[in-house]
């Protein structure tokens, strides 16, 4: 199992409580998990990533395992312990505005 | 008979309730916690469906709907479910230009692509609950027709032969008033920020830019087809030829369908403002919130003054009862202000500083329904029978 944690705001409008839990099939990336996050939860289809483009939103980050992974290939593997279900993979909103 | 007031803010939306009376009010709210609400309305052919329009500078565009109005809440096509194609469907928060995007002008002289931003403005179909459309920045218009699941442009206005030409007003190139004509089948209007004010006469089909009259001071050609900042445009059923206008700079007014219009500032602080709105029983009774350009966009003097006319904008008056006449430096938005229809009028608008004013009597005198909301950026009201 993946564990995913998103923003307060996210989890108020897809209802979730705490992480979610995502069976991903190997190789686990971001886009992977992705894809399971918004099958599993479709009204954050958009919030997280484009509709169309399927980039990552300017202020959304991506990290895990202590590592900021927002850059790196969508397709890239993401760290083993995320795939293993022992680190979580974290949807992070940026603090902007001051 | 029960009025329902629709606000929604920098963080959050509102539901303010009374019955007929409007004395008594119930604050229902935050609703969506800490997101932009830029409008939610009614739909006219069944009140308890309500459509809203959430947005972040983070996560970008939701839509919400509501069948019950108000008490529950739906992302509609967002439920856990999957599309034939084993893809997810989280389609109600989904706009995306139909055909090529194109390019517009910006600030700089420059040519930018047309890019999603957020919905505006939601305009519910006169007849059809299921049936909404909704004006975005980049400017273009779109509609659903299944309760808000799908969204669809209709392209032909964001590819207009002038589309090249529009460009951002300070706010964003905005598409942020729709009017669906009550009396003449088809007939659509809507303004953009900086483009002007068009009208459809099929639907949405086909559209011409209807800004013949209209002064600036900001552009080289004083005769330009587009490139206006309309602020907003409003037109009342009984006489559906005739519409008022608050343009960035003047209050205008049409008689023949937009085809010319004329000014009608003449009496007001100034002819700089954002609302406009006309009286549910008398369709030459109008208002307007002066607002000061060069002072920070407040009121002028420091008053927040409601202008009425009720000669078609011969005249103006001033109603200040129950408004701060002193040391008030709010903004009311372009979508800030709405009636109900009883008689007499009501109506309402929202500042900047959060508060929600209302008059039960036409304007002659107004009280605060709410006064420490968050910033209003728009105020929509159902008559419920």
């Amino acid at each position: 199992m993946v564990r995913v944690i998103v923003p307060s705001f996210l989890r108020t409008l897809a209802r979730i409580t705490g992480e979610v839990e995502l069976e991903v099939a190997s190789p686990v990336t971001p886009r992977s998990v992705l894809d399971a996050l918004e099958a599993k939860h479709p009204a954050l289809c958009g919030t997280i990533r484009d509709h169309v483009t399927k980039e990552r939103r300017p202020l959304v980050r991506f990290y895990a395992c202590s590592e900021d992974l927002s850059n790196e290939p969508m397709e890239a593997p993401l760290p083993s312990a995320v795939a293993a279900g022992d680190e979580p993979f974290l949807v992070v909103a940026s603090i902007a505005g001051g | 008979m029960k009025i329902r007031v629709l606000v929604g803010t920098k963080k959050g939306a509102f539901i303010l309730t009374s019955d007929g009376k409007r004395k008594a009010w119930k604050v229902v709210g935050p609703l969506f916690h800490g997101w932009e609400v830029y409008h939610m309305a009614g739909s006219p052919a069944d009140p308890n469906r309500i459509y809203a329009s959430q947005t972040s500078g983070w996560f970008g565009q939701v839509i919400q709907r509501s069948s019950d109005g108000g008490k529950t809440w739906e992302t509609p096509g967002g439920g856990p479910k999957m599309g034939p194609d084993g893809m997810p469907h989280g389609e109600s928060n989904k706009f995306v230009y139909e055909g090529k995007v194109g390019e517009h002008l910006h600030y700089d002289n420059s040519m930018k692509p047309w890019e999603f931003k957020r919905v505006w403005h939601l305009e519910p179909s006169l007849d059809d609950p299921d049936s909404c459309y909704a004006g975005v920045e980049d400017a273009a218009l779109f509609k659903t027709s299944d309760g808000g699941r799908t969204w669809k442009e209709l392209p032909a206005l964001r590819q207009h032969a002038t589309a090249p030409k529009w460009m951002p007003g300070a706010g964003g190139m905005c598409l942020h008033t729709i009017v669906l004509d009550k009396m003449v089948p088809g007939r659509i209007f809507v303004a953009i920020s900086a483009a002007g004010a068009f009208r459809s006469d099929d639907a949405g089909r086909s559209w011409r830019p209807i800004n013949k009259g209209l002064t600036n001071d900001y552009l080289p050609d004083k005769n330009a087809e587009v490139g206006y900042c309309v602020h907003r445009i409003a037109q009342h059923p009984a006489k559906p030829e005739t519409l008022y206008m608050q343009l960035h700079g003047g209050v205008l007014k049409t008689e023949n369908g937009g085809d010319q219009w004329k000014n009608i500032e003449k009496g007001l602080p100034n002819n700089f403002g954002f609302p406009i709105a006309i009286d549910t029983n008398e369709p030459d009774t109008v208002f307007v919130v002066p607002i000061d350009p060069m002072k920070g966009r407040v009121p002028p003097e420091g008053k927040l003054r409601v202008y009425r006319t009720k000669d078609g904008g011969r005249t103006w008056k001033p109603m200040t009862k129950g408004l701060p006449q002193e040391n008030c430096y709010v903004d009311v938005l372009r979508d800030a202000m709405a009636v109900d229809a009883m008689d007499p009028c009501g109506v309402y608008f929202g500042t900047s500083g959060g508060q929600v004013y209302h008059s039960a009597d036409g304007g002659a005198s107004w009280k605060p329904i709410v006064r420490d909301l968050p910033y209003v950026l728009s105020v929509s009201v159902q008559t419920i029978k």
